[in-house]
């Protein structure tokens, strides 16, 4: 049976569990006919032009855990930042796990999105919110609606400052075979709230998994959010990120990926802004090799004056891997003073890597500064000549050149001992040993 | 040490060396002084290594060894270190980071288990006082935001970390004021020995004045023209290089 059939002869076996008079089953209902009709995207579609899933809609997959797995700590404690005290949201292959979360209702919720769509207490955030900005017309965002069922559910009251970073993570286990899955989150920062967000998917044995996941974010007034997306899994691994943003004004949002492994992918990122003076940021870095595939397709929608965004992504292809940035930028006509700004360097390690860049700018606005660039390249030769000179061997020295090129996308990101996790794994990725600082 | 024999060499198929003959001992300092384009730069890159330069004819010898086949940082590992005009910047990687997996990289091409971390320190320490550099200085990304005398002071500190036995130093005047250049020509005379040999780059006689030399030589289109002693350079400043060229016409 085609994935697609399996997805809707699934959805009835799902019903089953469900409340089917909640006002979400409405929702999941109307979304599951919204990708019924229009199916997995395809590469005709232009925005899948580059990046192809029918090989990964091959695999028989397993919708639903039969059994629930433990996994201990010690296994899996290097993906958590157990250096930092944090909030945490576990879930294995789809299913919350109390013994590796740490969750919250202590001044702000940090828990499951199960409980805010089944407890009445969160009936009035869940109308307001869910759902809210994630698009109907969006095949890949209808099937995870019409699915959603478990994801983080994070909600900072006014005036709040999380005092410490939520980490979000999703293990795969393979206990199952081939697996997929949806998980589905919801962060909303109140007015004047702050805080702080990694979230990490991560296979842990040999099978393939398929990750659809969506997750939408509410900046209200002057809230500020900061979202870190840690992607370095395994090969057989792939992931379609959902994130939807939608901003108010005064508000501060940045986005910065990391994408260092998995067989395939793909980051959907859309901010769409409601108010004026906002800003808007999205980093990525995203080193990769063999035949790895990373694409980046991210969405600025400027919808009111005096807004700003900014976007800054690096890539590091090696082997056959493939890379594939689209920036598109939207500015309305009403979104006067638009200051958009885009960046997207890319070095090619070798000739067979490869990445397609396109930057995609609709202004419609008279007073706007937008500038978009992107390179494509190999490296200095009169570098590589300077560390050489050194006795820096080519190899080493190339590391080094990589490292540098990719490093300062790092300065924007506010949590030390993330900054310094990350720096590490680019540097073991790229062979540069930094050892101890003296 | 060095011997330049008849040396030609291109860039891009063009020629810039046409016929370089050089010979540096230990123990001395040499002067190369030329115009703009008259391939000054051109002949430290070419003994140092850089691979887009071709050797058409000629050789160079590094104690008495062909170096024709050695890489960039084969180069390095005998002992020859060019101080470049115009250092590159490496953000994200400290100036001990880069000067311990310099020295590393070295000891291991010589087969040394790499320097301890306490000597390192201790090294470093002692030349950064020889070219008056600030601790702060050394936990900075290597160039990125340094003033132009700060990278080439840096240069220098490299240079002393690094002990070359031909230490090449191309245009390290440029750039400085006049406290920064006599802070970089002293640190360069305390490095100074009977084992090593330095061959200053320059355009300007002003660094001459602080890193004497014992020979000058002038290059003009890809070829020494004239070489003399300490007071080639001196008229040279006074009567410009046009004067030069009007001799060999």
């Amino acid at each position: 049976m085609e994935l697609k059939e399996k997805m809707l002869s699934s959805f009835m076996a799902l019903e089953h569990e469900l409340d089917l008079d909640a006002p979400v089953h409405k929702i999941r209902s109307k979304s599951l006919k919204s990708f019924e009709a229009q199916g997995f995207p395809t590469k005709k579609l232009e925005a899948w032009k580059y990046t192809s899933l029918a090989k990964l809609l091959k695999n028989d997959y397993s919708l639903f855990p039969k059994v629930e797995t433990t996994i201990e700590l010690k296994d899996v404690k290097k993906y958590f930042l157990y250096e930092i005290d944090s909030y945490k949201i576990v879930f294995i292959d789809g299913v919350y796990s109390p013994f590796l979360s740490d969750t919250t209702h202590d001044g702000i919720d940090v828990c499951l999105l199960s409980a805010a769509l089944g407890k009445p207490k969160y009936k009035r955030i869940i109308e307001k919110y869910f759902n809210a900005v994630a698009p109907q017309d969006d095949s890949l965002t209808a099937l995870n609606t019409s699915f959603a069922k478990e994801g983080a559910y994070i909600y900072v009251p006014k005036s709040v400052v999380a005092e410490k970073p939520i980490q979000i993570i999703h293990f795969s286990t393979g206990d199952q075979g081939d697996f997929m899955l949806q998980p589905r989150s919801l962060v909303i920062a109140d007015e004047n709230a702050q805080v702080q967000i990694i979230e990490r998917h991560q296979s842990l044995s040999p099978h393939n998994v398929l990750t659809n996941a969506v997750t939408e974010v509410f900046a209200e007034k002057n809230a500020q959010i900061d979202y870190y997306k840690i992607q370095n899994d395994r090969t057989d691994a792939s992931l379609i990120d959902n994130t939807y943003i939608a901003q108010e004004r005064d508000t501060n949002v940045k986005v910065h990926t990391f994408s260092f492994g998995g067989k395939l992918t793909r980051n959907n990122l859309n901010f769409y802004h409601k108010g004026e003076h906002i800003e808007s940021t999205m980093k990525g870095i995203t080193i990769i090799e063999d035949q790895q595939h990373v694409d980046h397709y991210t969405l600025v929608h400027h919808a009111q004056p005096n807004c700003e965004s900014h976007q800054d992504y690096k890539g590091i292809y090696a082997d056959k891997a493939v890379g594939v940035f689209n920036g598109k930028i939207l500015v309305d006509k009403i979104a006067q003073k638009t200051n958009a700004f885009q960046q997207n360097n890319n070095i090619l390690l070798n000739d067979n890597a490869t990445i397609n860049t396109k930057p995609q700018l609709e202004i419609f606005a008279d007073d706007v500064k937008c500038s978009h660039g992107c390179t494509i390249g190999q490296l200095d030769e009169d570098a590589l000549f300077y560390l050489r000179s050194r006795g820096i061997p080519k190899k080493e020295a190339t590391g080094l050149l990589t490292y540098a090129f990719a490093n300062n996308v790092l300065e924007s990101v506010a949590i030390p001992a993330l900054k310094n996790r990350i720096n590490k794994l680019i540097a073991q990725k790229l062979g540069v040993d930094l050892g101890h600082n003296l | 040490m060095l011997t330049v024999k008849n040396l030609h060499a291109s860039v891009e198929e063009k020629e810039i060396l046409k016929g370089i003959n050089l010979e540096v001992k230990p123990g001395e300092v040499h002067a190369i002084m030329g115009p703009n384009g008259s391939g000054k730069s051109t002949l430290s890159t070419v003994i140092a290594g850089h691979e887009d330069y071709e050797v058409e004819q000629g050789s160079i010898e590094f104690k008495g060894e062909d170096l024709a086949d050695l890489d960039a940082e084969e180069r390095a590992h005998k002992g020859i270190f060019l101080s470049f005009q115009y250092p590159v910047e490496i953000p994200g990687v400290t100036v001990t980071n880069f000067i311990k997996t310099a020295i590393n990289a070295s000891r291991k091409a010589q087969g040394l288990e790499d320097m301890p971390a306490s000597d390192l320190l201790k090294k470093i320490r002692e030349k950064a006082a020889l070219l008056e550099i600030d601790s702060k200085f050394l936990s900075r990304s290597l160039n990125e935001g340094f003033s132009g005398g700060e990278k080439k002071r840096n240069e220098i500190f490299q240079m002393a970390m690094l002990e070359p036995t031909l230490a090449i130093l191309d245009e390290t005047d440029s750039g400085l004021d006049i406290d920064a250049l006599k802070i970089v020509a002293n640190g360069v005379n305390k490095l100074k020995s009977k084992d090593n040999a330095v061959v200053v780059i320059t355009h300007y006689q002003r660094l001459l004045d602080y890193i004497v030399p014992d020979f000058v030589h002038v290059l003009h289109d890809g070829r020494i023209v004239k070489s003399g002693d300490k007071q080639l350079a001196l008229e040279l400043e006074e009567k410009g290089y046009d004067w030069i060229k009007k001799e060999l016409e």
